[in-house]
Order: C-alpha cells, then sequence, then structure tokens
C-alpha cells in the first residue's frame, strides 16, 4: 500500500483543521473586521478630542493627551488602525505585487511600518501621560 | 462599482496619512519648538489641504466599510440597494467631512 495516502499519517480531518500548507486561514480577515468595528466605536471620541486640541499650545496639548481616558481611546485608536491598515496593505500587495522576492519584501516593509508607527505613537502617549 | 477602488485608494492614502497622527503626537511629546513646527505645517494651505484630504478619506472609508459591514452580514445586495449604500458613503463621506471642518474652525478657530 504505498499509495499516496498513505504517505501522510495525518486523517483528511486533521488536515482540513490545520489548513494544510497554508498553516492560517481567517484570521486576518477576523482581524480586520474586529479593528474595523472597534475604529467606528472610536472614531467619534477621536475627532472630539482633535477638535479639543486645536489652536492650543503643546502644554494645553500635552496636558489633554496626557488624560488617562484620552490617552486611552488615542492608543486604541492607534493599535486598531496600525493593526486594521497593515492587514488591508497586505491584501493589497498580495493582489497586485505577483512576483516572489518582491511580494516578501513589500510584506515585510508594510510590516515594519505599521509596527514603527504604532510604537512610535504609542510611545509618544505613554511619554506625554507619564510626563518622563 | 468605482467605489470599490476608492476604498482601497482611501485605505493606501490613510496607510501613509498615519504618518501625520504619528508625526503630531512624537511632537507633542517632545516639546513646543516641534509642536509648533507641527502646527505651523498643519496650518499652512498645503497642510490644511492635506488634512482636509486626509479628514475626508477616514470619514469616506469609514462609511464605506459600514456599507461592507452590510454586505458581510448577508444583507443590502439588491441593486437598488447596492446604489443606495454606494451613494450615502459618497455623500455621507463628503457632508461629515465638511461638517467636522465647519465645528473645527467654530471650536478651534477661536482659539
Amino acid at each position: 500500500m504505498s499509495n499516496a495516502r498513505a504517505k501522510s499519517m495525518r486523517t483528511p480531518l486533521g488536515r482540513v483543521r490545520n489548513l494544510g500548507a497554508a498553516h492560517s486561514g481567517t484570521g486576518d480577515f477576523w482581524r480586520q473586521r474586529i479593528t474595523a468595528v472597534a475604529m467606528t466605536l472610536l472614531i467619534v471620541p477621536v475627532v472630539v478630542v482633535v477638535i479639543m486640541l486645536l489652536g492650543r499650545n503643546q502644554a494645553g496639548a500635552a496636558q489633554i493627551l496626557g488624560s488617562l481616558p484620552i490617552a486611552l481611546i488615542m492608543l486604541l485608536f492607534v493599535v486598531a488602525s496600525c493593526w486594521h491598515m497593515k492587514i488591508g496593505m497586505q491584501v493589497i500587495i498580495e493582489d497586485y505585487v505577483h512576483t516572489e522576492s518582491l511580494k516578501l519584501i513589500a510584506i515585510m516593509a508594510n510590516n515594519f511600518f505599521a509596527v514603527t508607527v504604532a510604537i512610535a505613537s504609542i510611545y509618544a502617549l505613554i511619554k506625554l501621560s507619564t510626563g518622563v | 462599482m468605482i467605489l470599490s477602488i476608492v476604498h482601497r485608494a482611501t485605505g493606501v492614502a490613510l496607510y501613509f496619512g498615519t504618518l501625520l497622527l504619528a508625526w503630531w503626537l512624537i511632537a507633542a511629546a517632545s516639546g513646543p519648538s516641534a509642536y509648533s513646527y507641527v502646527q505651523g505645517f498643519m496650518g499652512s494651505f498645503l497642510g490644511r489641504l492635506i488634512v482636509f484630504g486626509y479628514t475626508w478619506a477616514l470619514l469616506h472609508h469609514l462609511l464605506s466599510g459600514i456599507r461592507h459591514f452590510v454586505w458581510d452580514l448577508g444583507y443590502g445586495f439588491k441593486p437598488n440597494e447596492r446604489e443606495t449604500l454606494t451613494w450615502g458613503a459618497l455623500i455621507g463621506g463628503i457632508t461629515l467631512t465638511v461638517l467636522v471642518w465647519i465645528v473645527a474652525y467654530a471650536v478651534g478657530g477661536g482659539r
């Protein structure tokens, strides 16, 4: 019995459950929707915060951004948007870039960009909150 | 039909637009001179144009995204419903952008 099926010890169900060679399935699809819902809920508070800051100097802006509820709103928005935009850009790259090496570079650059923007913004918000 | 690619295009614009948000937050955390530099740029004609475009891209992408939620949930696929959702996102995005800027000028302009 040396046919193709006998080579794998995995059952068909096991292969389906583990999504085969792709290793992952709808995780990004789902996370994109979660972050979208998060931002839909956060958009009004974020716009209010931005309008509150208009025309103020750095001391005034820092004081507002440093208050706990506002810092939390901004943190959640930054995390949701960076995560969402990383997934969205990856979908675009996978749709339009078909050269394997270029695709890998683009996806890496996308990850670096999203993480850098997120960490930089988070660091700034933490600094504003703690006054370090 | 065309709105599908606009959703993507606004998404890409917002992708790079987050740099503005990050720059602004970092400047606020850095100190007065960095912050007044950002304010100077955002207050310039070009800066206002970019931020206006960012506002529209954000609000359009939001409403267009809600349209996708409706579709994800299995509703709104009839031709007239699709038209309504699409025009709603387009007109709603422009209207909300103008409204936000009116409020911004009314509140922030006085300071």
